[in-house]
């Protein structure tokens, strides 16, 4: 698994990758409330907001960690924003993006430099 | 947090792992382990204890008693202080020149006294504006107490034990009991819509105090978070967001708090700041008004949406001023000014949330009914 600075997951599955929020992110962001994912089929560039979550505190949004297109989205947790704070690094995922240069993961954080990065 | 100051349960708060932030100049904890939805699911069910001491307490006194701060309140405040009961409390505001609120705030009659309690952002300006502006009054700032506020259905049967003769208190009865923890100047009203109590302590018994209601089984702390959810359901304005000094009273929807006799044609008319606008605007009505607002989606519509008639139209024709997701609505909820034709319940308006129209309908207030105990 590698970890953004915006507190995202990345896992691989097949050609795509899942994203989802950390814990830490989403204790952070207390009970989440309001969650919008972005289009299958969309094309992303890296840094784009193609997401947002609300909580009870304020609202933020999620970046793309890579360039690429959107492939599925976890219509679940729109449903039930509140699975987010529950498992987020698990159930809780919230888009596969097929990327367009895997190149863009290379230099992400492993889960023990992610932890050093919270701490 | 260097420059902040700090309310007497300070120590407590972060031994409870209360989430410190700066709020009025004070480290106030946003919310403790539960978190805000719990915790404000919790208040509306048992009860929940706030820490409220950053706001301003303040005893007013006049050679001549109480009829003489009364009167010299009335010049500043548009409320029947003359008239208030011994023992009772009354909701008002400070009004200005031009008609708006210079800040909303509780007055209760003691004796002699009166006792005011104030917002913390603004309780430097109103004691210098009671100060100047009103002559032969003492105004004492009680710098050595903190406010607790017990809130929710279970706040009498936690209390009562600890503090005999508060179950026979109304809603916005007042009163100063004798107890292990000092004197306690405690009022039944709150911040939340739900039944509840405001305790003044000498600061040294603030902890022991809130350790002993803490104690009881349906008490939880409960941090600012909550509290504001709380109170948007309940239709509470929050001074700077949902009233300041460009919002009148009667555009705020906050006539209720101005007695007849203040108004045109009682015997104390006017002779408040701002009464010309004030009046006419009880008489004819405001341009625009306060409402409560419910969003038809999911997405919250937080203070400063700007409001539409359409989809497509270029002139707002309000604003939100605060808004959240209600626990108890289970839905967002939202409240903001809009102008009169757009103000009837069920109306639908358009908020413009990231670039998109939203739908929303106008809607009564309070979202949750009060649970006060009259």
């Amino acid at each position: 698994m590698k970890f953004t600075e915006e507190h995202e997951w990345l896992r691989k599955d097949g050609e795509a990758v899942i994203v989802g929020i950390t814990q830490h992110a989403a204790d952070e962001l207390g009970d989440i409330v309001f969650i919008e994912l972005p289009e299958v089929g969309a094309t992303v560039s890296k840094d784009d907001e193609i997401v947002v979550i609300e909580s009870v505190k304020a609202a933020s949004d999620i970046l793309a960690p890579v360039d690429g297109e959107i492939v599925e989205v976890n219509a679940a947790i729109v449903e039930e924003p509140g699975k987010v704070n529950e498992d987020p690094q698990g159930e809780a995922w919230f888009f596969k993006v097929k990327p367009s240069d895997p190149a863009q993961m290379t230099d992400m954080m492993d889960e023990a430099a992610y932890q050093a990065f919270i701490a | 947090m260097g420059d902040l100051l700090n309310t007497p349960l300070h120590a407590l708060h972060q031994e409870l792992g209360g989430k410190m932030v700066p709020f009025a100049g004070y480290a106030m904890p946003v919310q403790y382990g539960l978190g805000v939805m719990k915790e404000h699911l919790h208040t509306r069910a048992k009860a929940g204890l706030f820490d409220v001491s950053h706001m301003g307490q303040i005893t007013l006194r006049h050679d001549d008693g109480y009829m003489a701060v009364a009167d010299a309140m009335e010049r500043l405040m548009p409320v029947n202080l003359l008239d208030l009961r011994d023992g009772r409390q009354r909701y008002g505001f400070f009004t200005n020149d031009a008609g708006g609120i210079l800040d909303d705030l509780m007055t209760a009659r003691r004796g002699d006294e009166m006792f005011v309690v104030v917002n913390a952002a603004c309780k430097a300006g109103d004691i210098a504006h009671m100060r100047a502006g009103l002559p032969g009054v003492d105004v004492e700032e009680h710098t050595d107490r903190a406010l607790l506020a017990l809130q929710g259905p279970a706040s009498e049967a936690v209390l009562a034990p600890i503090v005999p003769g508060v179950e026979a208190m109304r809603f916005m009865d007042v009163g100063i009991f004798p107890t292990r923890f000092g004197d306690l100047w405690v009022s039944r009203s709150g911040y939340t819509g739900e039944d509840g109590y405001e305790i003044s302590v000498l600061e040294e018994q603030a902890e022991p105090l809130a350790r002993a209601l803490l104690a009881h089984e349906d008490v939880e702390p409960i941090g600012l978070g909550a509290r504001d959810s709380l109170r948007l359901e309940a239709g509470l304005c929050l001074y700077g967001s949902d009233i300041d000094t460009t919002t009148s009273p009667v555009e705020a929807r906050l006539s209720w708090a101005i007695g007849n006799i203040r108004r045109h044609g009682g015997a104390r008319e006017g002779q408040f700041p701002g009464a010309a606008r004030i009046l006419d605007e009880l008489d004819h009505g405001p341009d625009r008004l306060r409402v409560g607002l419910r969003p038809e989606g999911r997405a919250p519509m937080r203070a400063g949406t700007a409001l539409f008639a359409d989809e497509t139209s270029d002139t707002p024709v309000g604003h939100v001023t605060s808004g959240a997701f209600g626990p108890t609505i289970e839905a967002p909820v939202s409240m903001g000014y809009i102008a009169r034709a757009q103000s009837d319940h069920d109306t639908q308006v358009f908020g413009d949330v990231r670039g998109k129209r939203l739908p929303a309908r106008v809607t009564a207030l309070p979202f949750t009914p009060a649970g006060f105990k009259r």
